[in-house]
């Protein structure tokens, strides 16, 4: 399997002295499909530019390795490692003044392992017109231009940033299908950097959750579907039930309270909690996001 | 289809089972391929895989080297055990405390049973 290994280190970038990435310590594996969540600002597309070797880091550094490349190497201004990183952005990065077909041309060029019989199948199936300009192309149209030149490079690091943005839901669905027919075909590493956290995410095997670029978690997704749970009921139960979990949110009427908590439920707290007459339930991936990268964190998630 | 409050890997057992239980997979019949699993429902191929090796755990499914999984001949047998063990507390308890809350005699929901049995 031709995939990459990603690795940052102390990952720092500052906009004129604010951190954008602060300190970021990550590891993606090898042939996944990892999501990268965060709200607008978190970070996302400086850490996608910076995986890319799109910008230098300020501190810290990101290394590669494996695949055809063997031992770790630093993408920045280093061709044969670009060559194999393909991230494709919202804003599409393509020479506008000339048809589609040099764009694809241009790729093909570019990418070692350019795949000319599916780029033609993709824009047949996304109805991209190959004659037209680029700039001539809705939004839409552009935003499957991205697709196509992302998937038909099967470059061993493949980045969509919120590629997908300007497409409609059929057009989206149809990205999510071929993506994942052609994953299976050739398997490489993935990143899928997105806020649509529920469509996105039954197609993801990990997930990076950024915030103010920190990392907030990275986890299997799958654990991360009801590691939350809600408890409702009297106040006073509630509190003495959930003194000692991390809490993420509470919200209080009349003697009624609603806390959502993070991590597993022992048996015995639940048990606790049911012969109370507590409603005891489970949160969502949506939610718990939402919960875990909010805007100003209660004090007791800050413990 | 799935729902993000559980794990999906769980819930793709769970459907399958189901599928058994009902009749709507046969015993020694084939299943669909991981792959083609994640395509139909558009989801991560490790996942569905997951899945399907929790089945294969349990005895559920069984593997031919190089063809695929299929049914296991006591799959259905298995799995209906199971839920019989737990009719009562998982469907016949809520039933009562649901009577009860809303004010139906018990006495009433046995003739309802009963007519059933005719």
């Amino acid at each position: 399997m031709n995939a990459l290994e990603v690795r940052a280190e102390n990952l720092t970038v500052r906009f004129g002295g604010v951190p954008a990435v602060d300190g970021l310590d990550l590891r993606l594996a090898p042939g996944k499909i990892h999501g990268l969540l965060g709200r607008n600002g978190s970070g996302k597309s400086t850490l996608a530019a910076l995986l890319a070797g799109f910008r230098k880091p300020d501190e810290g550094q990101v290394l590669l390795s494996g695949g055809d490349l063997g031992a770790p190497r630093s993408p920045y201004e280093d061709a044969v490692v670009t060559s194999r990183i393909c991230l494709i952005r919202e804003s599409g990065d393509l020479y506008d003044q000339v048809p589609v077909k040099h764009v694809l041309g241009y790729a093909a060029s570019l990418r070692p392992y350019w795949d000319h019989d599916l780029a033609g199948e993709l824009l047949d199936k996304f109805e991209v017109p190959i004659g037209k300009k680029v700039q001539k192309l809705s939004r839409g149209k552009r935003s499957a231009l991205g697709v196509v030149l992302g998937l038909a490079s099967r470059a061993p690091l493949t980045i969509f940033d919120e590629t997908y943005l300007g497409m409609d839901v059929p057009s989206r669905e149809l990205f999510y299908d071929v993506l994942l027919a052609d994953y299976a075909e050739v398997p490489r590493t993935i990143l899928l950097s997105t806020h649509l956290v529920s469509e996105v995410s039954a197609l993801l095997e990990e997930v990076v959750i950024l915030d103010r670029g920190r990392l907030v978690t990275q986890a299997p997704v799958d654990t991360l579907r009801g590691r939350g749970a809600s408890l409702v009921g009297p106040a006073a139960v509630v509190d003495e039930l959930t003194a000692g979990l991390a809490v993420l949110a509470e919200q209080r009427l009349g003697g009624t309270k609603s806390v959502t908590v993070l991590g597993d439920l022992d048996e015995a707290l639940l048990a606790k909690a049911r012969s109370a007459g507590l409603e005891v339930g489970q949160v969502g991936l949506q939610d718990l996001f939402v919960h875990l990268t909010a805007p100003v964190p209660s004090k007791e998630a800050r413990r | 289809m799935f729902d993000d409050r559980s794990p999906i890997y769980l819930q793709i057992a769970d459907q399958i089972k189901n599928d058994i239980v009902t009749g709507a997979l046969a015993e020694d019949e084939q299943v669909m391929s991981t792959n083609q699993y994640a395509a139909f429902y558009r989801i991560n191929p490790a996942t569905a895989a997951k899945g399907f090796a929790q089945l294969v755990d349990e005895g559920v499914l069984y593997k031919k080297r190089g063809i695929g999984m299929f049914v296991s001949p006591n799959a259905r047998e298995l799995l209906r055990g199971g839920r019989r063990d737990a009719f009562f507390a998982d469907v016949v308890d809520p039933m009562i405390a649901e009577a009860r809350a809303v004010g139906v005699p018990l006495s009433e929901v046995v003739r309802y049973i009963q007519k059933e049995e005719q």
